[in-house]
């Protein structure tokens, strides 16, 4: 058993969708896995089949060496899942929510867990507070809670920030951060990319129900995604040093690949004669990557 | 059966007691309204079995508020957690779909013994009533709470939305309990009625269950014991395989 989460050759049709086209990835344990990709790339879905809410028409899943159909217990009661969509039950306060939770994986005494967790989502104000009162962030909070209360291995966060203050974002990345170095492994979807790049150490990005990029996130900015040199100049740079880059505001975007090409150029654009008002140097970022990789699968 | 399934027991018999006024108390309210009308209507002209027409109806009525209170709480608790979605709260856990049925329907059949019991203090004030063969009051009371619980499973299940529901309820449930000699014995029917009656499941269970409080009924409990245990047994099979399946809730 070396992976948290194998999943194999996994497809799954709703209708004539295609939600799942073949799906092969591997999770290993401790990792901080990323999940990206457009609306209706499959995300969800994946997750679904894996947590069994939804079946897979062909190929296996199986969380830390248990597969989620024949050994649907023991694969459950290693995975937690935060939902995507905002649900709560209506009929209960925080603390009951999770108390019936953690009953339904059959812990009977969880409250010191319980109180844990609390604090650590920022919630013990509420945990008297019926669900209804709550407002969307702190429902959030309690739908990230009640997928830990089992203290699952594997941890499976569907867009846990989708409509969240930065207060929480920065409270929930705190406490995953430190169950993941306590030895969690984490699976995040998220479309906010930057949170991706910070937090994931591997990225798969699915298209249209395949895996279009898998690598990790060091390798896919690398790959993909360049440096640039932004300039403001007061006249006009020679054409053959931008190499056709357009100037735009009075500003030029010239791409280099290492740190050492950038003295020689900006003393080339100085000897022709260029007087250099503001200057910035742009890091790759996933968000181009991103870009890059679903418009290479465009066809 | 683990504690998974004694939490989701708990959770659902606590669902319904949370909201008691509109789950215990007004349908308790409703079959004393009935008892009024119908034996200010009927008393002194009726009786049934050498029963006074009152004391007739109060088993009729309590039955009745049983299975129709089962077959309401399972049936509406799934309906509002599917169309909430936080039905997912409990198929992430590791319950399996024995745990799912059986922890449903019991505190289906709770529902309906809280409900029942409701009813009897609430109308046996008005009438003599004798408990002639106590037993078959408890196992009619809990085997047609299990089959209206489990026919609640099957509709919440089945229905994506209210109005579908309400349908089953409207067109099934409500026929099948009226037409079943709550407020009359068959034997007070025309011929063509009477046989009609007979392929009624919900008569064997009403006419058995006033068995036991009467020693008197229609047909032989036993009779009626066999008819509802084989509903009960073919009822379970289904249900329980649709949840097997995962039809609907496991797309
Ligand atoms: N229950 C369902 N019935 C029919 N089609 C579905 C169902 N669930 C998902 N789909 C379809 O499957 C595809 C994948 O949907 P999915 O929700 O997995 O996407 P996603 O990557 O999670 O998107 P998003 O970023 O918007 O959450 C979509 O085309 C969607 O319409
Ligand atoms: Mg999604």
């Amino acid at each position: 058993m070396s992976a948290a989460i194998r999943i194999q050759q996994v497809s799954k049709c709703f209708g004539s969708t295609q939600a799942l086209d073949a799906i092969d990835l591997e999770v290993r344990p401790g990792e901080f896995f990323g999940l990206l990709g457009p609306n209706g790339a499959g995300k969800t879905t994946l997750i679904s089949a894996l947590a069994g809410l939804v079946r897979a028409d062909f190929g296996k899943l199986s969380v830390m060496g248990h597969d989620v159909q024949a050994d649907y217990r023991e694969a459950r009661r290693h995975l937690g899942v935060v939902p995507q969509e905002l649900v709560f039950d209506p009929f209960f306060t925080v603390r009951e929510s999770l108390k019936i939770q953690s009953g339904y994986f059959g812990i009977r005494d969880n409250d010191s867990w319980i109180d844990e967790i609390l604090e650590n989502l920022g919630l013990t104000s509420k945990a008297n507070a019926n669900m209804r009162m709550l407002s969307g962030g702190m429902k959030r909070r309690v739908l990230v809670a009640q997928a830990l209360v089992h203290r699952p291995p594997v941890i499976v966060l569907d867009e846990p920030t989708a409509g969240v203050d930065v207060e929480l974002r920065q409270t929930l990345w705190h406490f995953i951060r430190r169950l993941n170095e306590a030895g969690h492994t984490i699976v995040l979807t998220t479309h906010y990319l930057e949170e991706a790049e910070n937090l994931c150490t591997r990225i798969a990005m699915l298209k249209a129900g395949r895996v279009v990029a898998l690598d990790t996130t060091a390798n896919l900015l690398r790959r993909f995604s360049v440096h640039t040199l932004r300039l403001r100049t007061r006249q006009a740079i020679p054409p053959e040093l931008t190499h056709g880059a357009a100037e735009n505001g009075g500003w030029w975007s010239l791409p280099f690949d290492r740190f050492d090409e950038v003295e020689p150029l900006l003393a080339k654009i100085r000897a022709a004669g260029c007087v250099i008002d503001d200057l910035e140097i742009g890091k790759p970022d996933l968000e181009e990557v991103f870009v890059r990789v679903m418009q290479g699968q465009a066809n | 059966m683990g504690h998974g399934f004694s939490t989701l027991l708990y959770k659902e018999v606590l669902r319904f007691w949370k909201v008691g006024s509109q789950t215990v108390a007004a349908p308790v309210l409703t079959a004393l309204l009935y008892l009024l009308i119908f034996s200010h209507v009927l008393e002194g002209h009726v009786k049934v079995h050498g029963v006074i027409y009152t004391a007739f109806l109060i088993p009729g009525l309590v039955m009745m508020s049983v299975l129709q209170n089962a077959f309401a709480n399972s049936s509406s608790s799934l309906i509002q957690s599917k169309v909430t979605g936080n039905i997912v709260f409990v198929l992430l856990p590791p319950i399996s779909y024995l745990e799912f049925f059986a922890a449903y329907v019991l505190a289906s059949v709770v529902r309906g013994f809280v409900v029942g019991a409701g009813v009897l203090l609430a109308t046996f004030w008005f009438a003599p009533l004798t408990f002639a063969e106590p037993w078959w009051i408890l196992i009619f009371a809990l085997m047609g709470g299990a089959i209206l619980g489990s026919l609640g499973v099957i509709a919440g299940i089945w229905a994506d939305k209210f109005d579908q529901l309400a349908a089953f309820q409207n067109f099934l449930i409500m026929p099948l309990t009226f037409l079943s000699g709550v407020f009359y014995s068959i034997n007070s029917l025309p011929p063509f009625w009477q046989e009609v009656s007979h392929w009624n499941p919900v008569f064997y269970m009403i006419d058995g269950f006033r068995h036991g409080f009467f020693g008197v009924s229609d047909a032989s409990p036993w009779l009626s014991l066999s008819v509802v245990g084989s509903c009960l047994a073919v009822l379970t099979l289904f249900t329980l395989n649709l949840l097997k399946r995962g039809y609907k809730l496991r797309a």
